[in-house]
């Protein structure tokens, strides 16, 4: 049942991020990352890590994708348009390149992991079965990963300020340019409410 | 056939279908009659009857205006995005409908229990932007994108106050899961010679006013519907849609409403405890519990005016957010040195 | 339990779609996007590492990385719309001001 589960997931997620870099407009392209977002928060709780499954949802789904969103319907970019020699000699360069990167990826998993470990050493025990591994993630957030995290919540601090002082624009502090700037400056902090579920 | 039916999996999976169909039906007859409440409600509140002449008391009016939206001829504007103005009205329908599966109504009867219940109400509260969004900008018309692009700045903002301000009452139960949130509940507080319920309204009452405003931004409801202010923005988000999607984006106002007001009570007014019934009926003390919050809602709505959209910004960064962080630091100093009791 | 090959290579696969992303297309924001299907592939490897070793600090870096993808995504969206102004453009070819 899982496993038909995640090859459903997988596929969805495959086919929607395909479009993503394939479809050319913007604003449907978008939509699509929601979707693989999305499904890949699925395939997480399918491994049952439902904190980031969530937590998935929340900030990619609920608060990047709706920056992008808003980025692309402020510009209003309509569909892309691509033309000319260099065009072709790029694209074929990329596929050529991506096909290259997958094939040399396959080989190595199948080659030297598909015996592995098929089942998890000693599961069941503390990690899975315990109450709900949001306490455990929380756990390790605020003592052994305490640094790195006080470090997370400064970059977000200068993200957030940098984001404010560059959307802004350069000279004008004129209120002609609130409507304008509200935009991305309503938006810029919205990624402190990771820092803040932990 | 019949070591199939047998078989546990099975049978959770056909319980877990019965609950989810005997919540669909009873959530939507609700969202049905809001309606007619919210209208009649109105009607006291201006000192006119409100609808009364369908049924008894007007009390088929829902199916009057079910019929009649069903009827209507539906509009799709030149040069829209179809795909995405139709796929705008079910994203505002679906999200609020599946929070629905995580909120525990009697002390057995809950779709799912799930350890991160809150979060998934998170998530799903903060996938609805993409309904209004989308169908603002797929009308292509200048006032239902400007109502759509309004909604997400809003519903962003305020999410943040939001979730911060259920934090506290994490803290306090130490759980994420609903269920266990509304055991925390149980039992009661003293406060001088009175005994007051353990709810976390009591014990955690900023947060509460926190949510509450939070959750009539949410909704977009008045004092918050800038999304749709009719005198500045025509219809806002839905100007271009009509008949059944315009019902849709209707049905998932008072869906959303529901769906926030139910976890309110789960969170801050002790869910299905109360005393005197017995366990099998406590479920009522959870709808008694919901009605009266639907009831505020309502009465806010046509009691106060709208803010303007600067205010409504200022005060959702500059007044909830610091309280709603400063309500954080205060709780987890109490967890530490009181305990969470 | 899913093998952990199938979610390696899932992960390999959508590291592969977003390089790709970002080798052929010149609309600035899909560029962006397609980073965070990169972003995304190594959580899934993350993901998938910390449920077959039974440790949980692959999340605890799942968590970092989508902190960090969210800094990243508020500057980079500030950065493309202030070069929106500027230049009426988001395509990275037509940007070439430092190309001499």
């Amino acid at each position: 049942m899982i496993t038909v589960l995640f090859v459903a997931f997988a596929a969805i997620l495959v086919v929607s991020s395909l479009l993503v870099i394939l479809h050319r407009n913007p604003l449907t392209s978008a939509l699509f990352l929601v979707l693989a977002f999305c499904s890949l928060a699925a395939i997480y709780l399918l491994l049952h890590a439902e904190f980031i499954g969530l937590v998935q949802v929340v900030v990619y789904a609920g608060a990047i994708m709706v920056l992008f969103l808003f980025v692309i319907m402020y510009l209003n970019l309509g569909h892309d348009v691509e033309s000319g020699v260099t065009l072709a000699l790029r694209r074929g360069l990329g596929w050529l390149l991506g096909a290259v990167l997958v094939a040399e990826g396959a080989l190595l998993i199948t080659g030297r992991l598909a015996p592995g470990p098929a089942t998890p050493q000693a599961l069941t025990a503390a990690a899975a079965a315990a109450p709900g591994n949001t306490q455990q993630v929380g756990l390790l957030l605020y003592s052994r990963y305490l640094f790195p995290f006080e470090i997370t919540s400064i970059i977000l601090l200068v993200a957030m300020i940098g984001a404010i002082v560059i959307a802004r624009g350069l000279r004008e502090p004129a209120p002609a340019e609130a409507p304008a700037g509200s935009a991305p400056v309503t938006a810029a902090a919205p990624e402190e409410a990771p820092g803040e579920d932990a | 056939m019949i070591a199939f039916f047998q078989d546990p999996t099975v049978q959770i999976a056909f319980w877990g279908l019965v609950k989810i169909v005997v919540i669909l039906f009873v959530m939507l007859g609700i969202v049905a009659y809001l309606t007619f409440f919210e209208r009649k409600i109105a009607g006291h509140i201006q000192s006119r009857p409100g609808p009364n002449l369908v049924g008894p008391w007007g009390l088929f009016q829902p199916f009057a205006d079910i019929l009649k939206l069903f009827l209507k001829e539906e509009f799709i504007p030149a040069r829209a995005n179809k795909i995405l103005f139709h796929i705008a009205p079910i994203l505002a329908v679906t999200p609020a409908l599946t929070s629905f599966a995580v909120v525990p109504i009697g002390p057995n009867f809950i779709v799912t229990d799930v350890n991160v219940g809150l979060l998934v109400f998170l998530a799903m509260s903060s996938l609805g932007v993409y309904a209004l969004a989308l169908a603002g900008w797929s009308s292509n018309n200048k006032y239902a994108l400007l109502g759509g692009l309004r909604s997400a700045a809003q519903m962003i903002s305020y999410e943040l106050a939001l979730g911060l301000s259920t934090i506290g009452v994490i803290l306090l139960a130490g759980s994420l899961s609903l269920v266990d949130i509304v055991h925390a509940q149980s039992g009661t507080l003293p406060f001088g010679p009175l005994a007051l319920p353990r709810w976390f309204v009591f014990t955690q009452p900023v947060a509460f006013v926190i949510f509450l405003i939070c959750a009539f931004a949410e909704t977009n409801r008045a004092p918050f519907d800038l999304p749709e202010g009719e005198s500045e923005l025509v219809g806002g988000f839905h100007t271009e849609y009509s008949s059944m999607k315009w019902a849709m984006f209707f049905l998932g106002e008072y869906m959303n409403m529901l769906t926030i007001s139910s976890i309110t009570v789960t969170l801050f007014l002790g869910g299905w405890n109360g005393p005197w019934l017995p366990e099998s009926l406590q479920f009522l003390w959870f709808f008694g519990k919901l009605f009266a919050l639907i009831f505020l809602f309502m009465w806010v709505r046509w009691t106060f005016p709208r803010l303007r959209y600067d205010q409504l910004m200022a005060f959702g960064w500059k007044v909830l957010l610091p309280i709603a962080l400063l309500n954080v630091l205060a709780t987890g100093a109490a967890v530490y040195w009181v305990g969470n009791r | 339990m899913i093998p952990l090959s199938w979610l390696l290579l899932l992960s390999a696969v959508l590291f592969c779609i977003g390089v790709v992303g970002v080798l052929v297309r010149r609309n600035a924001i899909v560029i962006f996007m397609s980073i965070e299907l990169m972003l995304n592939a190594s959580n899934l490897a993350f993901v998938a590492f910390s449920r077959h070793l039974n440790s949980l600090d692959g999340q605890v870096f799942v968590f970092f990385v989508m902190t960090v993808a969210a800094a990243e995504v508020a500057v980079g969206l500030a950065i493309i719309v202030n070069l929106f102004r500027l230049r009426e453009t988001v395509f990275v070819d037509e940007i070439n001001l430092l190309k001499g």
